[in-house]
């Protein structure tokens, strides 16, 4: 028992010790980070309880303590994309504000450009189709003489709006 | 007693709605109109049957009848009599009990109206709307009964049931939870019912879609029918989505009014078909082009409304687990999808019959441009619909669950909506069905111009993001067209006549309702744009605790923390108000009062901001924490938001645009509309 208690203070001592050189290394951040740099990386975030509030808004009490831990690890010295990683680690990619783009999460990103480009191509095609359909009419409108074509227009639009 | 009248009323209404859509198939079938009257007299009685219900739930609510589960879950001894009675809407079973009964008085109005008239379309009017109806209704009365009770039973807990178990005597409580605290403001009072509307009225012109697809009806003879019905239910949506964005601004505490949260989107869906369908519907009103599209659209409308009832309340899309062990979420499911392709195959059965009377001519032409802003609006709707689902699939095929948050959806529709904006500004110079390159460029060039030259003002002003450049830009074009078309109108209709200008544009909007309402929607549309291009671009903001006397900077504003006081309130909060005076550019511009109310009912906070709101900006303050003492200090954020205040009014002009569009004629049915094709004729002859 007093071995393994030996051990275990052992080994915090030694993570103490590395986390301090690293943060020294580190040293960018100011301790205590002001709340907008805690913010800047909350609002990023979302806790698995609160669905859809980001972090640095959410009032309840796990996230303001979410935060709290936000602010610690800055304090440690610990970076935006590290501070993210340790969530992601604790509670799944679901922390993050979207899905990290990998695997078969690439189809939240793949499909609405891919469904929109396809649409596109439908209307570019019935388009053309149309087009073809209405040769006598597409002609009509390439004639020579556009000035009358205006007037034309002028009237008809006239026409339509008549009540 | 009161319980047991609302929910008798609830299970005829069942009844009849079922009994409804047997005689009406009956009668058309059999070619027996005494039965179609029978299916009529059947619509007609569920709406004083639903108000029976409507009204014992309110009785309930209002009497603080804790031993009924709704009521006990909604409402509370300390809530004023107003919220008692908007508690009807405020959780899932008294929500759809509010659905069945508005979508009762709307169709009962159809069914009222015209009767003769459309006497060929009407009875499968009933059909669909009953239809709709019973299966709300089957909703309410197996799986969200608002009249279910609470039992004690011999052993263990309490059981929920609209009638005893075995040995069960009534739970009665003295007091209840109340109503969410969120839900206790004047605009989530009047947000759901608008909304609520918006979603019902689109039941009616979907309604009429099958009725035109069952009879074969292939002409646009449903549309013009709708048509006012259509704008009537694009206006409670837009609506309800504009006041929703003001709630979250005012009450949510986040210094924003859109956070594409899904409940948001669910409402935002039908809004996006409604508004393609709305654009579209011109082209086969001018063309006779387009009818199956316009079919899918409303189609696809009507879906979306029901999906959007369903996600609004239920949260049951937050996880797999949820929606499987909701019994509500599969039955949604079933009927969206059951609904969605009986439509489509009714569609396909009458597909040859649907055929275009005309052809596009012209890539220019505006209904060409009318597609386009069609295909934007329907790319708005696939991210929308795709972001919403996704987590679900994603839980369902990988079991990871995710967020998709606003960091997807803004930079995904942001281009979309800067596409529908340049269209909002080109399709209206384009002529129908003849339009080149060149009869555009003439007609552009102007408001064009104009629009150069608010550029290189913004310029100047020293504004260099290029999202803000362009969007400000296009916004300038859409209001110079816009403008630009009010004052040719005016000015050719002075010319001809001896009307003042003034006089001529009155007259000129007067008699053309529709088109220059349209273009009051596209000036509020400008506004809200720039309002979104202020609040999202420009927008920042700080955060720190501060002593008493200390003070935060964000940009040109300096907040003072005065004071703070907390104070118990007679409806059940406690309150925490602070008081900070406000400073510009050094001066002194008034104090504000940023607000945590806590609910000890509920035991939830609820963060009020301190606004002070101006056309350039809003300044906007929220109390985050504070120390019992107040001068050991307290944490405010501050947020600057520019142009806020073009939105709402912005929003204001455009439902304003949308009354002027749906303003009843005083021959419902428009001249220009039922002699089109003649003109058309004697003018192509002439010209």
């Amino acid at each position: 028992m007093m071995k393994r208690t030996f051990i275990a203070l052992l080994l915090a001592l030694l993570y103490i010790s590395l986390a301090a050189g690293l943060a020294q290394a580190q040293g960018s951040q100011p301790n205590p980070p002001s709340d907008d740099a805690v913010n800047a990386i909350a609002k990023g975030l979302y806790c698995p309880v609160c669905e859809n509030i980001p972090l640095d808004v959410c009032g309840t009490q796990a996230c303001v303590q979410w935060r709290e831990l936000i602010r610690e690890k800055l304090a440690q010295g610990w970076g935006e994309a590290r501070i993210k990683q340790y969530f992601v680690n604790q509670y799944g990619d679901r922390v993050l504000a979207t899905p990290p783009a990998r695997g078969f999460n690439w189809l939240v990103y793949l499909v609405p450009p891919l469904a929109i480009l396809a649409g596109a191509y439908i209307l570019f095609r019935a388009f053309s189709i149309w087009r073809a359909k209405a040769p006598q009419a597409a002609a009509s409108i390439e004639r020579p003489g556009l000035a009358q074509g205006d007037e034309y227009i002028r009237r008809l639009e006239e026409e339509l709006n008549k009540r | 007693m009161i319980g047991n009248l609302g929910y008798g009323a609830l299970v005829i209404t069942f009844l009849i709605s079922l009994y409804g859509v047997g005689a009406a198939i009956y009668g058309v079938r059999r070619n027996a109109p005494a039965w179609v009257d029978s299916a009529r007299n059947a619509m007609l009685l569920t709406f004083p049957l639903l108000s029976l219900t409507a009204a014992s739930i309110i009785y309930l609510l209002v009497s603080g009848s804790y031993e009924f589960e709704y009521v006990a879950s909604v409402t509370s001894n300390s809530m004023p009599l107003y919220l008692r009675v908007t508690a009807l809407w405020g959780g899932q079973a008294g929500s759809l009990v509010f659905w069945t009964w508005l979508m009762s008085a709307f169709a009962s109005a159809v069914t009222l109206r015209k009767w003769d008239r459309d006497r060929e379309f009407l009875p499968w009017v009933i059909v669909v709307s009953l239809l709709t109806l019973a299966f709300f209704l089957i909703l309410i009365i197996f799986l969200e009964n608002p009249f279910a009770r609470i039992w004690r039973v011999p052993l263990g807990n309490p059981v929920v049931a609209m009638f005893p178990p075995a040995g069960a005597e009534l739970l009665v409580q003295t007091d209840g939870q109340g109503l969410n605290p969120l839900l206790r403001h004047p605009g989530m009072i009047i947000h759901p019912p608008m909304l609520y509307l918006g979603f019902v009225s689109f039941v009616i012109p979907y309604a009429f879609a099958i009725a035109a697809l069952v009879t074969g009806r292939s002409d646009d003879r449903w549309i013009r029918i709708t048509r006012r019905w259509t704008l009537v239910a694009w206006l409670f949506l837009s609506l309800g989505l504009i006041l929703g964005g003001r709630w979250a601004y005012d009450v949510l505490g986040w210094g924003g009014y859109w956070g594409w949260d899904p409940v948001e989107i669910a409402a935002f869906m039908p809004w996006l078909t409604g508004t393609a369908f709305l654009h579209s519907v011109m082209i086969q009103e001018k063309r006779g082009m387009l009818k199956h599209w316009n079919m899918v659209l409303v189609i696809l409308t009507y879906d979306l409304v029901i999906f959007g009832t369903f996600l609004t309340r239920s949260g049951v899309l937050s996880s797999v687990h949820a929606f499987a062990q909701s019994a509500i979420g599969p039955l949604f499911f079933s009927f969206i999808g059951l609904t969605f392709i009986v439509s489509l195959s009714l569609l396909l059965r009458r597909w040859n019959e649907l055929k275009s009377e005309a052809y596009l001519t012209s890539w220019f032409s505006r209904e060409a441009l009318f597609l386009l802003n069609n295909l934007l609006f329907m790319g708005i709707l696939v991210v929308c619909f795709w972001g919403v689902i996704f987590p679900l699939i994603s839980e369902l095929i990988t079991g990871q669950k995710l967020t998709v948050s606003s960091t997807f959806y803004e930079p995904a529709t942001g281009p979309l909506f800067a596409g529908l904006l340049l269209l909002m500004g080109i399709a209206p110079l384009a002529a129908w069905r003849h339009s080149t390159m060149k009869t555009l460029g003439r007609a552009v060039w102007k408001p064009f111009s104009v629009s150069l030259a608010v550029l290189a003002l913004i310029l100047v002003a020293g504004i260099r993001q290029p999202a803000a450049l362009l969007g400000f830009w296009l916004s300038a074009f859409v209001a110079a067209v816009t403008l630009y078309e009010f004052w040719r109108g005016a000015l050719a209709r002075h010319r001809k006549s001896d009307e003042s200008l003034p006089l001529a544009l009155w007259r000129l909007a007067g008699r053309n309702r529709r088109r220059y309402g349209g273009y009051v929607i596209h000036l509020g549309v400008v506004l809200m744009a720039i309002g979104v291009i202020g609040i999202e671009i420009f927008q920042s903001e700080t955060q720190a605790t501060i002593g008493q006397g200390e003070q935060i900077s964000l940009g040109n504003y300096t907040l003072r923390y005065d004071s703070l006081a907390t104070f118990d309130t007679p409806d059940g909060r406690n309150v925490a108000r602070a008081v900070v005076s406000v400073y510009k550019g050094g001066s002194y511009i008034g104090e504000l009062y940023p607000r945590r109310d806590y609910y000890y009912e509920s035991q939830q906070p609820m963060t009020i901001p301190g606004v002070r709101s101006t056309w350039e900006d809003d300044f906007y303050v929220l109390l985050v924490d504070w120390q019992p003492v107040s001068t050991v200090g307290a944490t405010f954020r501050v947020y600057h938001n520019p142009l806020v205040n073009w939105m709402w009014t912005g929003g204001i002009i455009f439902i304003l645009g949308t009354l002027v569009a749906a303003w009843p004629d005083r021959d419902p049915e428009p001249a220009a509309v039922r002699i089109r094709r003649p003109r058309l004729a004697s003018l192509e002859a002439r010209g």
